[in-house]
């Protein structure tokens, strides 16, 4: 219960951090430290596998990639504000309709009686065959989840084909490529001279 | 680790419902893509600690298989996402997205 209350504390500043920095740079920072303690939070709730995946793709690949970004575009032209009219104004009263109802799914959710769980049995945390271990997270996975799985396999490859596709024609040195580019504007030239017609 | 929760369910609702409307700030009050994909972050965060809790609280794993799910999803996400922050940065020199209006009818 101790552990709850400073993980949350914990993760709320850090996510206030994160959204208040100056600069992205000390956003990183921040969402560094607020996924490494919701990794002690899973870890709390017996997911294991699911702690080292957060460390490892959110910590380890989605931060770098953040500061690579970061890096390449830092040439001291990134605006940011916080002003409030940024906010819309009829974003006020939905924002308040939609925490009062939060606040009834709380209360709702504290009131119901839960009945006793159907699942895998517990054990400590690290103990193999119990809910939550690595073994276990596995063998659902490549079994009775096998579908959601490969589902994700295939999300992965079209993000990686959606990246090169937007990201990857920087080759504008060479002469082919130059040559490539002027039949492109000459192709897109007719084509807007066809729409005109 | 014994077998009731280490917090009420309630509590983990609430801190999930917090953490994600830190992330709805973040994108609605920042103009900065970045920041803007990190509160989209913070927002997957939540809704994957919510499942965690849950999955717990049922001591069914597929609730812990769906946010490792979710977590690959995030990862594609912030891939495109920081791709295209590439592609306007590259093709308008600024990254300010209420200057950014190339898809604007």
């Amino acid at each position: 219960m101790i552990l709850f209350w400073i993980l949350s504390i914990l993760l709320i500043a850090t996510a206030v951090w994160t959204i208040t920095a100056s600069k992205p740079v000390y956003s990183v920072v921040g969402l560094l430290a607020h996924f490494v303690a919701l990794a002690v939070l899973y870890l709390s709730l017996s997911a294991e596998f699911l702690a080292v995946m957060q460390i490892i793709v959110y910590s380890g690949a989605i931060l770098v990639l953040f500061v690579f970004v970061i890096a390449l575009l830092s040439s001291g032209v990134a605006p940011f504000s916080v002003g409030p009219n940024r906010l819309p104004k009829a974003l006020v009263p939905v924002m308040g309709i939609v925490i009062i109802a939060f606040g009834m799914l709380i209360y709702a959710v504290s009131r119901t009686s839960m009945p006793a769980p159907t699942g895998q049995t517990l054990g400590p945390v690290g103990s193999a065959g119990v809910f939550g271990s690595v073994a276990d997270f596995g063998r659902a996975l490549f079994t009775t989840q096998l579908l959601p799985f490969e589902v994700t396999a295939f999300i992965l490859m079209v993000a990686v084909i959606g990246v090169v596709l937007l990201a990857g024609d920087a080759m504008e040195s060479s002469g082919s490529a130059a040559q490539a580019k002027q039949v492109h504007r000459e192709m897109r030239e007719a084509i807007l001279r066809e729409g005109d017609r | 680790m014994s077998g009731a929760l280490s917090a009420p369910i309630a509590n983990y609702v609430a801190l999930s419902g917090i953490l994600f409307f830190l992330g709805v700030t973040g994108v609605l009050l920042r103009r900065n893509p970045l920041i803007m994909l990190m509160s989209i972050e913070l927002m997957f965060n939540a809704a994957n600690l919510l499942l965690v809790a849950f999955a717990r609280l049922w001591t069914q794993n597929v609730g812990q298989i769906f946010a490792f799910l979710s977590i690959t999803v995030a990862a594609a996400e912030a891939a495109i996402g920081l791709a295209i922050v590439v592609v306007v940065f590259r093709s308008a020199r600024h990254v300010d997205v209420d200057e950014t209006n190339l898809m604007k009818g």
